[in-house]
């Protein structure tokens, strides 16, 4: 095993994995097209700067609120910026903070939910009480108090966005890890001498990461959401970055003149963006099962 | 000096309502190489007694008092981490249910590599391959399914795989506990063959839990038979089979089917084990005895020698 060249090893993985995806019907085609959907964004994104036709903070580059043309594909807005150039580039904020607040879930959450609920006792109901009180509030109201104290900024919206969700990573973990932490394999390790840590680590984890990778990429949906959200009400990020909450915002009050171009196009990319997530999320949950394979 | 020796066991779940004696002054001890078997009907505190050998007794259960010394060790006082040790070192353990006692994302070499690494971290990976896949083989299972996952095993093979974990390491002693109840009867035939075969092969030590009679006579050198979380009787197998005293025994062993008599109603027990949070006065079999009288319901009986067997009833205690 060991004389295999790991890239062969990907290589060999991954081939059965794309052509299996499609033989695993709807789940299979769930991950295929979320994924497909997630990289195009993403490689648009990446080459906005290459492919953009504009500067997209840049104003007057073309007449104020042209509609779609051969020029200007997605037409312009009320500053005279070019809303294509607009659409490649909005994307870079949202990737950034959507990664940033799932790694911070992810370093929180995780450890948290799976000590706290395997330990059980006094440290479980402290973890259950705080968690459960920041789920009371409602998500973008709590987002949107937290962006509010912080002060706008990539890692402010990103750490709200975070606050929001971990609570959901400590009981979808805690839920699991309740159940799975009774189970005869766990008994079975404790029976063969296992450390405490390692039947946490190599038992109870493997077995919450398919849901894990689940909620992290819903959470993913919700996080570019949530910062076209905040950008909208205000609390995102200063006008100079290009960023398609502001687009909305703008957009919005351009609708009413007739201007749908300015929010139709950044909408749809929020949306676009936020579906491949979900997509994603719900088919890697059943990939990442072993149980389901063939 | 018996490889493993219990003295006056008691242990307790405690519950808000009542402390429930699961296990009540047991006394046992099992020489190297012998097989014991631990008989009695669901609830009678069998496996509790097997749990505490590995001090594993689940919460809120707790050992109150007694000795288990097991080669020398302590079981009851020594550390967390010594304990530790001897679990899957010193003592293999074998459940109930193969379907879910391997954990469903790993493979099968995994969990030998852990096994093994985790009481002799100095293992190589490859080393621990060998091993496996050496056990394996001994076992009837081909070593190229070492890749495989665990549900890619019938529940025979998985029942295989958790005796080759059990026995990965050379345990002194192996527990068994009712190994075959979630098998069917052909499986159940081989596991058992493959247990007696093991212990022949290996010199092994095992004692084997199980509320099937017939399996008991197969391996057993020694019997105990456990009821409401006391030893009635134990004794050497013949003895127990050709002369069983305790008149739970003789009815466990009337309620056995026998292909060898014509048509036969098959008896049993009349009425149920007690409540062990509410137990009755005197013999906690005198309720459903047929040979009860006066003394059984006030005066608990000891576990005393008669003839070679030890026995705890009335009927045998001539003071």
């Amino acid at each position: 095993m060991s004389s295999e060249k790991p890239q062969g090893r990907i290589l060999i993985w991954f081939l059965p994995a794309l052509t299996g995806l499609v033989r695993r019907g709807l789940a299979g085609w769930a991950i295929l097209i979320g994924s497909a959907i997630v990289a195009v964004v993403g490689v648009i994104t990446v080459v906005s700067p290459w492919i953009s036709p504009y500067d997209p903070i840049a104003i007057n580059v073309g007449p104020i609120l042209s509609p779609p043309s051969f020029e200007f594909p997605l037409g312009t807005n009320h500053l005279g910026q070019d809303m294509l150039s607009r659409v490649y580039s909005g994307g870079a904020i949202m990737f950034q903070v959507a990664i940033l607040s799932v790694i911070v879930c992810l370093v929180v959450g995780v450890p948290v939910g799976l000590y706290a609920s395997y330990a059980g006792g006094h440290i479980d109901q402290l973890a259950s009480f705080v968690m459960d009180s920041i789920y009371a509030f409602p998500g973008l109201v709590l987002a949107i108090a937290i962006a509010a104290m912080l002060g706008p900024g990539v890692v402010n919206m990103a750490l709200s966005i975070a606050v929001v969700y971990v609570p959901s990573y400590f009981r979808i973990i805690r839920s699991q890890v309740l159940t799975i932490k009774e189970l005869p394999y766990v008994e079975a390790a404790r029976m063969m001498g296992a450390k405490g840590s390692a039947i946490l680590l190599s038992y109870i984890l493997p077995n919450v990461i398919a849901s894990i990778a689940a909620i992290a990429t819903i959470n993913f949906a919700d996080a570019v959401l949530t910062a076209a959200g905040l950008t909208f009400v205000g609390l995102g990020l200063p006008v100079s970055t290009p960023n398609w909450g502001w687009d909305l915002t703008y957009g919005r009050q351009l609708l009413t003149s007739g201007a749908w171009w300015v929010i139709t196009f950044p909408g749809l990319m929020v949306v676009l963006l936020a579906l491949g997530f979900t997509l994603m999320g719900e088919g890697l949950s059943e990939l990442l099962n072993p149980r389901l394979q063939k | 000096m018996p490889l493993l020796d219990i003295q006056s066991l008691v242990v307790e779940y405690r519950t808000p309502k009542a402390n429930v004696k699961a296990v009540d002054r047991v006394s046992l001890s099992v020489e190297k190489g012998h097989t014991l078997g631990l008989v009695g009907e669901s609830g009678c505190g069998k496996s509790t007694l097997g749990l505490s050998i590995v001090r594993l007794v689940p919460p809120p259960g707790r050992i109150v008092s007694g000795q288990i010394t097991l080669d020398g060790i302590n079981v009851v006082r020594c550390s967390n981490e010594k304990i530790r040790r001897v679990r899957g070192k010193r003592v293999g353990y074998i459940f109930q249910d193969p379907m879910t006692s391997l954990n469903p994302v790993k493979k099968i070499r995994d969990h030998f590599v852990e096994m093994i690494n985790t009481h002799e971290p100095g293992v190589s990976r490859e080393d621990a391959l060998k091993r496996a896949s050496d056990m394996l083989q001994n076992l009837g299972i081909l070593p190229e399914r070492i890749d495989d996952f665990p549900h890619q095993f019938s529940g025979g093979m998985r029942q295989r795989v958790m005796i080759g974990l059990a026995l990965a390491l050379n345990p002194d002693l192996l527990i068994a506990d009712e190994p075959t109840t979630s098998l069917d009867v052909i499986v159940e035939a081989q596991i058992i063959e493959l247990l007696k075969h093991l212990k022949e092969a290996l010199d092994l030590t095992l004692v084997l839990i199980t509320h099937n009679i017939g399996i008991v006579a197969e391996t057993a050198d020694r019997v105990a038979v456990m009821y409401a979380g006391r030893i009635a009787e134990l004794g050497e197998i013949g003895d127990l089979f050709e002369k069983p005293m305790h008149p739970y025994t003789k009815a466990l062993l009337n309620s056995v089917p026998n292909i060898t008599k014509k048509d036969q109603i098959l008896s049993w027990i009349p009425g149920a084990p007690p409540d062990l949070a509410d137990v009755p006065p005197g013999c906690l079999y005198h309720p459903r005895c047929p040979f009860v009288f006066d003394r059984c319901k006030n005066e608990g009986p000891q576990l005393l020698k008669h003839d070679n067997s030890m026995v705890a009833c009335h009927l045998y205690d001539k003071r």
